[in-house]
């Protein structure tokens, strides 16, 4: 009866050619159960919840706009826009730079130790942000942490510096946190990027005489020109997300280190103005549409110039 | 230096000498590039050196002084930190949500890559695209929706909000379905349906062995971003026995203003596991990082 079975199976299997089509219907049908569940219905009940007004307790209650009237006329959400670019710019640049000089320098052939060396600096990228935010809080304590000491000792300054009390330094340091556990990333991906310049260019540049500086300015910058705008169009969308470390280093004086998404958790589960917090969080939704868009549209121009 | 000696003999002094300073100005070059190299790999540990010498030392000493080695109040200090917080409940906890999410994340993922990859059927193009496209959200969209929603399931305070969600994984389908294009040959899968396998069993038995290293390599990843993972479980958990790690090392902070040794021992317990995670599988993780690069 089993053979008999298995041997029918057998057959009508043969009879429908290699596509078992509709199977393959089904192995996918998870990912969208799950992503409607949990991904695409909160993000539509959240748009319904920004036109109510709803603090967690009572039911919602509709009342159109007003949430988005209300956030028009927000300087907080403003000014938390504003440290977000801040610090986003801050940390993106010297970190592209820093990143692309490594990633140049580990890619030459006598180097030794570059796995060490990648590993060093990959390893920031994997430790878990809210540990480094308290960590670096921690350190650039003015009375207690070590940074001000290490400074002091070796005379670089002669009274404590209090960090935190200045919106520039305190920005510095959240963009400095970020840049610390982002570069290695960075470094590697321009490495892959590196490593898939052909190998003949630089032998043909070297026959003809070229100098270090020329074959990195002639050849390699302009063949790894996709994968920087690549790399800085990707973080525009992390970097205006910021939120794990910053929420640690904390609001900085005068709200200067506030970013976006901070004031949005703060807002929604920390004064339970649930539907304000969605109204806010469908504009960052917008903004970083925007500048991804934008940045998606100048890589376009730079290539129709190429 | 002797081979250099040797050409001197042969050729006038003043070529010997834009030599000499050719060389000399190599070295100085090489110097400066180990030296930077050196310089960031100093800074990337240091904090790390700092958090460990100082998670040793009594309050008085950390408030007072520069610590530059190992001093004997560990002990201590973390006796003070578990008194008031139940960070091995917290590491417990966590490493459970870890391990179950990313099962589940690597599962549904290598299933759907592998329907992505070997089958034809309508609307298997734009429902690709549609996995693709859900990679653009932003994660905290719908967060409030998420919120309002478990709460209306009556999962709020439980483990399910953050575990079943990592059934859909864009990125690991994407991962996946390369992987399966790549190193799944077809003539596996017909001999299998010859030798009258079923689909599911085809998938179980012959497709995931030969997706194992790709299962490695995402499944890396996905331990590390769940293990990392905090606004979500600190909306969603309201007990402090059931938080996770990254969430108690957060209230560690504001629970203990003062107590510094208690708080860099709670630093600590949450960056060694991951020190050790990573010495382990860094050249996995390193060439798993330029492959996805290259994907990208």
């Amino acid at each position: 009866m089993e053979a008999q079975k298995s041997l029918k199976g057998c057959e009508k299997m043969r009879k429908s050619s290699i596509n078992k089509s509709k199977y393959g219907f089904y192995f996918v049908v998870p990912f969208f159960v799950s992503f409607f569940i949990f991904g695409l219905a909160p993000i539509i009940y959240s748009l319904y919840l920004s036109f109510t007004k709803w603090d967690g307790f009572s039911d919602p209650v509709f009342v159109g706009l007003a949430n988005y009237s209300r956030l028009i006329h927000d300087t907080f959400f403003y000014k938390a826009i504003g440290n977000t670019l801040i610090i986003w710019i801050l940390s993106i640049i010297p970190q592209l730079i820093l990143a692309l000089a490594l990633a140049m320098i580990l890619n030459e052939k006598f180097i030794k130790g570059k796995h060490f060396f990648r590993a060093v600096y990959y390893f920031p990228n994997i430790i878990t942000p809210v540990t480094l935010g308290v960590l670096f809080s921690l350190m650039f304590d003015w009375q207690t942490g070590s940074v001000n000491k290490l400074l002091m000792s070796i005379g670089l300054i002669d009274d404590p510096v209090n960090w935190f009390n200045s919106p520039w330094l305190s920005r510095i340091i959240v963009a400095g946190v970020i840049m610390w556990q982002y570069f290695g990333f960075n470094m590697l991906v321009f490495i892959a990027g590196l490593q898939s310049i052909p190998e003949e260019l630089y032998e043909a540049a070297e026959v003809d005489g070229a100098s270090k500086f020329t074959i990195a300015t002639k050849i390699t910058l302009p063949l790894l020109k996709p994968v920087l705008l690549f790399t800085f169009i990707t973080s525009i969308i992390g970097g205006l997300q910021l939120f794990d470390a910053p929420l640690m280093l904390g609001n900085g004086p005068d709200n200067s280190t506030l970013t976006m998404v901070m004031y949005l958790y703060q807002t929604a589960f920390k004064n339970f103005d649930y539907s304000y917090g969605a109204a806010i969080a469908y504009a960052i939704f917008v903004i970083i549409l925007i500048f991804s868009l934008i940045s998606i549209k100048f890589s376009k121009m730079n290539k129709v110039e190429q | 230096m002797i081979a250099n000696n040797g050409i001197a003999d042969n050729v006038t002094i003043n070529e010997v000498k834009t030599k000499k300073e050719r060389n000399i100005s190599k070295y100085l070059g090489k110097f400066a590039v180990y030296f930077l190299l050196l310089l960031v790999a100093f800074t990337c540990l240091v904090p790390f050196y700092s958090m460990m010498v100082t998670s040793t030392h009594a309050n008085s000493d950390i408030a007072r002084k520069l610590l530059l080695l190992p001093g004997s109040e560990f002990l201590e200090n973390y006796h003070r930190l578990i008194d008031t917080v139940p960070i091995w409940r917290g590491f417990a906890n966590t490493l459970f949500i870890t391990i179950t999410s990313t099962a589940l994340n690597l599962y549904f993922s290598a299933l759907a890559g592998y329907g992505f990859s070997k089958f034809d059927y309508k609307g298997k193009n734009i429902l690709f695209l549609a996995v693709l496209g859900t990679m653009m959200i932003p994660g905290q969209l719908g967060i409030i929706g998420f919120f309002k929603l478990m709460d209306s399931f009556h999962m709020l305070n439980t483990y399910w909000p953050l575990i079943l969600p990592s059934i859909s994984n864009a990125f690991g389908i994407f991962f996946m379905k390369q992987m399966c294009d790549s190193s799944i040959p077809t003539e596996i899968l017909e001999s299998g349906r010859i030798d009258g396998c079923g689909e599911i069993k085809i998938f179980h038995r012959l497709v995931l062995p030969l997706l194992m290293p790709a299962v490695a390599t995402l499944g890396i990843f996905s331990f590390i971003g769940k293990w990392n993972d905090f606004l979500t479980p600190m909306i969603i958990l309201f007990d402090n026995e059931l938080q996770t790690l990254p969430v108690m090392i957060a209230s560690v902070k504001s629970q203990f203003s003062t107590d510094f040794g208690a708080m860099y021992v709670g630093i600590v317990i949450s960056v060694i596991p991951i020190l050790i995670f990573f010495s382990i599988v860094s050249k996995k993780i390193i060439s798993g990082v330029t492959a996805g690069a290259l994907k990208g």
